[in-house]
């Protein structure tokens, strides 16, 4: 078989990566050859890569149909680009949001806009793994990249910490993943996703069991379901802010990209299996994630807690197992992205110099201070507890149906009981907020416009999507059909 | 006139949200348009009842739009004989809640009225949905203005009780929405007309039948998940515990007039006979339980719960009614019962609210205790108070009257002992009332801040006279109310009594 010609033009698909690369480069050269001159040239200049990326994806590689490339190792299709364009729009926005509390934190470094960017590189190879090497490449480089990030303020013991136990769980995790990608490459003899489906069909050896069980514990591991969650918590508590909402808003979209390629195209055979391994995770991730999220006094470990609730949900997307289940899972993630944007960013608008914000007590008359944010972390916390006019509703209602579709009384009863529980702890922050009186020590919000014009936009686009949901669910539920 | 339904719901909203922007630098300005807004709103329900056409079952002022075809739901509208004297009903309680609250609100008076205006579109949206998706996300949208009414301008316990009202009803309404989803997921629909036709065995009606009950009963609320209500009433400032006696307890009500009785009719003529027990249960323990309340705003919402006893003993007594006679003579009646308990407590229970709040405004306290005499400092007051009082007990001649007796009627068909149970409530009923008023209105003049009283201003003597009103027409003359709503009970007691299996 004689292979024809390579063209360039058969990359075109692949522009958003060869893009980022290129932007990559050029963004650690300047920084470098800038120094600590001009601290803030790198900052606009990664935004302005980001816009130029995202307008040559949108120009370029934009497919209709699904397309691999590089001998399989790579795919783009539809879900892929959404999923980029995506990525560079939120990327984007966390910088924005953070870089406010880099200035003042004194951490205003070229390393943080490289290693995002590295971080995004890694989210784009990995949501077009066509193959399992291509599946952890991903994973490492978007991994490695946000290790350092959690450790990247030096002068932060309780960041090093956080990013070690990082390191050390997420290798583990790591080992498992590559542990049983061996395993399935042995049993099945390729690394190609497309073909694992072709050769692996349930009841299937205990080997091929084994490989599925290594994967989908790494899986776990890298979403947060329990009880692979314990990495989750600290890290989000322990990161410099920007970082916690960067780790806590873009890898999501990975993560759901690995779920998605590993799970339902790679072991698509396997479903029997991995539904039923996946159920019991998802109950133990909502029951966990929402009893334990009633305790916190720290937001960004309540938070976190509430991430690993909807880490469960996301799950319980997996476990229905049909592409309308996926879809449901889709949907959820990107509005558990664009929540959660908007939560850590509220976090950060609210911190100053010396006063990180981060504790509930802290947010007590969060009204009389700045109203805007009170007003947008209110319409988050609804959203997140899944209150009608708001977003965070579609998305729980997309999962009970997609749940209802394939029987699953059990789990919609747990899955409902336990939105009620979490309830609780969203509508605490709300209360500390609105009808708590302030402490008077805090001193006051500090500008930056232009950021809380974004963070408006965020909130209305939750209360806007919440009425207006169509459009969103008919593009998750078109790409995944 | 088209789209007269959209209309009453999204123009109290748009001027909600026009208040909140405006905020309280423009008091004067924000209170006027609130005002304005809330009697537009009523003034476009007068066409809405005018225009009604009492002859027909079908669903009036229809309008359909697609809202997510993924999902196909619709925004649809159109109101019946159940649905559009409630929707009057809101329409007209909003305006003395925004009256009431003219001087009296000073913490953050532009975001109170934009929280009624808002909650006005949403309430009436509850009643004019006829998609049941559009139906839970109006039902579950009100609970956001409803929580921060009683959590910012409640009393000292106003955290714990804005809690438990927001947590008791999440929970009941999440298990009616994961139902509707099964109904969607086997008949492909939210339209509650297609949800109502929908074949359901009787397992699966059991279980809808449940889920159903947990939001609706909640909400009502019956024996024994009602502790919320006395908490949510005690703390709530005045609008909100006009609101929520006066509209959002109708939607329990309503609730299982839409969607329970129609939808699982199998279901509940099978579980009939637990939810008359639990009626009768609130008919007449929580009548006990009012006789001891120290506190005025406690007794009426022990009361309320009494009352829509009523309510839910008249929706359910219809299968005990066709199981003990064999044919259907008196269901119609114990339905009209329930509507009009509905309607006239919604008018009663709102005035006495507003009654102890033109108290509480001069003394600041709801302690029965604190009274006494009141009448011979408030004369005028007093005469209206007492005016609300015995429509409470049921007076004949005022509105509390009609739907009591059509419904203790209806049940003597049924069985003697469930009439006489909800008979019981009359002498109930006027035991706590009455005693309610003789400690409060009547006697001497007991503590000197009794003594330096002053009358209604004439904000409230229009806002308690408007009402009194109302009430008196109810109870003369109900014909009118009763016509519209009819062929929409016929057409009702035809639904809940066929079978689905």
């Amino acid at each position: 078989m004689s292979e024809p010609a390579f063209l360039w033009s058969s990359l075109a698909p692949a522009i958003p990566e060869i893009s980022l690369v290129v932007a990559i480069c050029a963004v650690l050269l300047i920084d470098v050859f800038m120094g600590d001159r001009r601290t803030g040239l790198t900052s606009t200049l990664t935004l302005v890569a980001l816009a130029v990326c995202a307008a040559l994806t949108v120009e370029y590689g934009h497919v209709m149909e699904r397309v691999v490339l590089l001998n399989g190792m790579y795919v783009a299709d539809e879900l892929a680009y959404v999923l980029k364009l995506v990525g560079f729009s939120v990327v984007a926005v966390v910088l924005l949001y953070s870089r406010r509390y880099l200035v003042d934190h004194g951490i205003l470094r070229g390393e943080y806009y490289v290693l995002a960017l590295t971080a995004l590189l890694g989210i784009f190879v990995l949501v077009s793994a066509n193959s399992l090497l291509t599946v952890y490449l991903g994973v490492e480089l978007l991994a490695l990249s946000v290790y350092a990030m959690v450790a990247f303020d030096r002068d932060s013991g309780v960041a090093a910490e956080s990013a070690m136990k990082y390191f050390v769980l997420g290798a583990i995790a790591s080992g498992a993943l590559l542990y049983g990608m061996s395993l399935l490459y042995g049993l099945a003899g390729t690394l190609d996703l497309g073909e694992l489906t072709a050769r692996l069909a349930s009841p299937s050896s205990l080997g091929v069991v084994m490989g599925v069980v290594f994967v989908v514990v790494a899986v776990a591991f890298k979403l947060g379901a329990v009880p692979f969650h314990m990495w989750l918590p600290d890290v989000y508590e322990g990161a410099p802010t920007s970082v916690t909402l960067f780790i806590g808003t873009v890898p999501k979209i990975a993560y759901f990209a690995l779920a998605l390629r590993l799970l339902a195209e790679g072991l698509a055979g396997m479903a029997p299996e991995w539904t039923q391994m996946l159920a019991p995770l998802a109950v133990l991730t909502l029951v966990v994630g929402n009893v334990v999220a009633l305790v916190q006094t720290n937001l960004k470990r309540m938070l976190a807690y509430s991430t690993i609730s909807n880490v469960g949900f996301i799950v319980l997307g997996f476990v229905a197992g049909t592409p309308d289940g996926y879809a449901a899972a889709l949907y959820y993630t990107l509005v558990y992205v664009l929540v959660a944007l908007g939560s850590f960013g509220v976090i950060l608008l609210a911190s100053r110099k010396g006063f990180e914000a981060d504790r509930l007590e802290d947010y007590k008359g969060l009204y009389r201070r700045d109203p805007l944010l009170a007003f947008a972390m209110m319409l988050l916390m609804f959203s997140t507890a899944g209150v009608p006019p708001l977003v965070g509703f579609w998305a729980k209602l997309r999962i009970f149906q997609a749940l209802w579709e394939t029987h699953h009384l059990y789990l919609v009863i747990i899955a409902a009981a336990m939105s009620v529980v979490g309830a609780f702890y969203y509508l605490r922050v709300i209360k500390l907020m609105y009808f708590d009186e302030p402490v008077a020590a805090i001193p006051p919000a500090v500008g930056g416009a232009g950021v809380r014009l974004v963070l408006g936009l965020n909130a209305a686009a939750v209360l806007v999507l919440g009425i207006l949901p169509g459009p969103l669910l008919n593009l998750c539920a078109r790409v995944l059909h | 006139m088209h789209g007269l339904l959209s209309i009453l719901i999204w123009l109290p909203i748009a001027a909600g949200v026009v208040v909140l922007l405006l905020g309280d630098r423009y008091v004067a300005l924000v209170r006027w348009l609130a005002l304005l807004a809330s009697l537009a709103t009523l003034a476009l329900a007068v066409p809405l009842w005018m225009q009604f056409d009492a002859g027909t079952a079908a669903l009036q002022f229809p309008e359909a739009l697609s809202w997510i075809p993924r999902f196909n739901a619709q925004y649809a509208l159109g109101v019946d004989g159940i649905s559009m004297p409630l929707i009057a009903l809101t329409a007209l309680m909003t305006v003395p809640v925004i009256i009431a609250a003219w001087t009296v609100i000073e913490k953050r008076p532009a975001q109170y009225f934009a929280a009624f205006l808002i909650m006005e579109g949403l309430m009436i949206g509850v009643f004019s949905a006829t998609d049941a998706l559009l139906f839970y996300f109006f039902w579950e949208a009100m609970l956001i203005p409803m929580f921060l009414i009683i959590g910012i301008w409640g009393g000292p316990r106003r955290v714990y009780a804005t809690l438990k009202f927001f947590l008791y009803t999440f929970l009941g309404s999440v298990f009616m929405l994961a139902a509707l989803i099964y109904m969607y997921v086997k008949g492909g629909s939210y339209a509650i007309e297609h949800l109502q036709g929908l074949p359901l065995t009787i397992a699966e009606q059991r279980w809808i039948f449940v889920a159903f009950f947990l939001a609706f009963a909640v909400k009502v609320p019956m024996w024994p998940v009602h502790t919320w209500l006395p908490d949510a009433h005690v703390e709530a400032p005045t609008g909100g515990s006009v609101i929520l006696a006066a509209i959002m307890l109708k939607m329990g009500g309503y609730g299982f007039l839409r969607f329970s009785l129609p939808i699982t009719p199998d279901a509940s003529a099978e579980l009939a006979l637990p939810v008359i027990a639990l009626s009768l249960i609130a008919v007449v323990y929580i009548g006990f339980v009012a006789l001891v309340q120290q506190d005025m705003k406690k007794l009426i919402a022990y009361s309320s719960i009494a009352h829509m006893g009523f309510v839910t003993l008249g929706a359910f007594v219809i299968y005990a009614i066709v199981r003990n006679t064999g044919h259907t003579v008196g269901t119609g009646m114990a339905l009209d019962g329930a509507m009009v308990q509905m309607i006239s407590h919604g008018l009663i229970s709102g005035a006495l609210f507003l009654c102890v709040g033109v108290l509480y405004d001069r003394v600041h306290s709801r302690q029965i205790a604190d009274y006494g005499g009141v009448i011979n400092t408030m004369p005028v007051f007093a005469a209206f108070m007492v005016l609300f009082a015995l429509a409470n007990t049921g007076l004949p001649g005022t509105s509390g009257f009609v739907g009591e007796f059509l419904v203790i009627i209806a049940s003597f068909r049924a069985s003697f002992w469930y009439a006489f149970l909800a008979a019981v409530t009359l002498v109930l009923g006027a035991a706590y009332t009455l005693w309610l008023v003789k400690r409060v209105v009547f006697g001497p003049v007991t503590s000197p801040r009794v003594a330096e009283l002053k009358d209604v201003n004439g904000r409230e003597f229009l806002v308690l006279g408007v009402l009194a009103l109302v009430v008196l027409l109810v109870g003369v003359w109900p014909a009118p109310l009763l016509k519209v709503m009819q062929p929409t009970i016929h057409h009702l007691v035809s639904q809940a009594i066929a079978t689905k299996l």
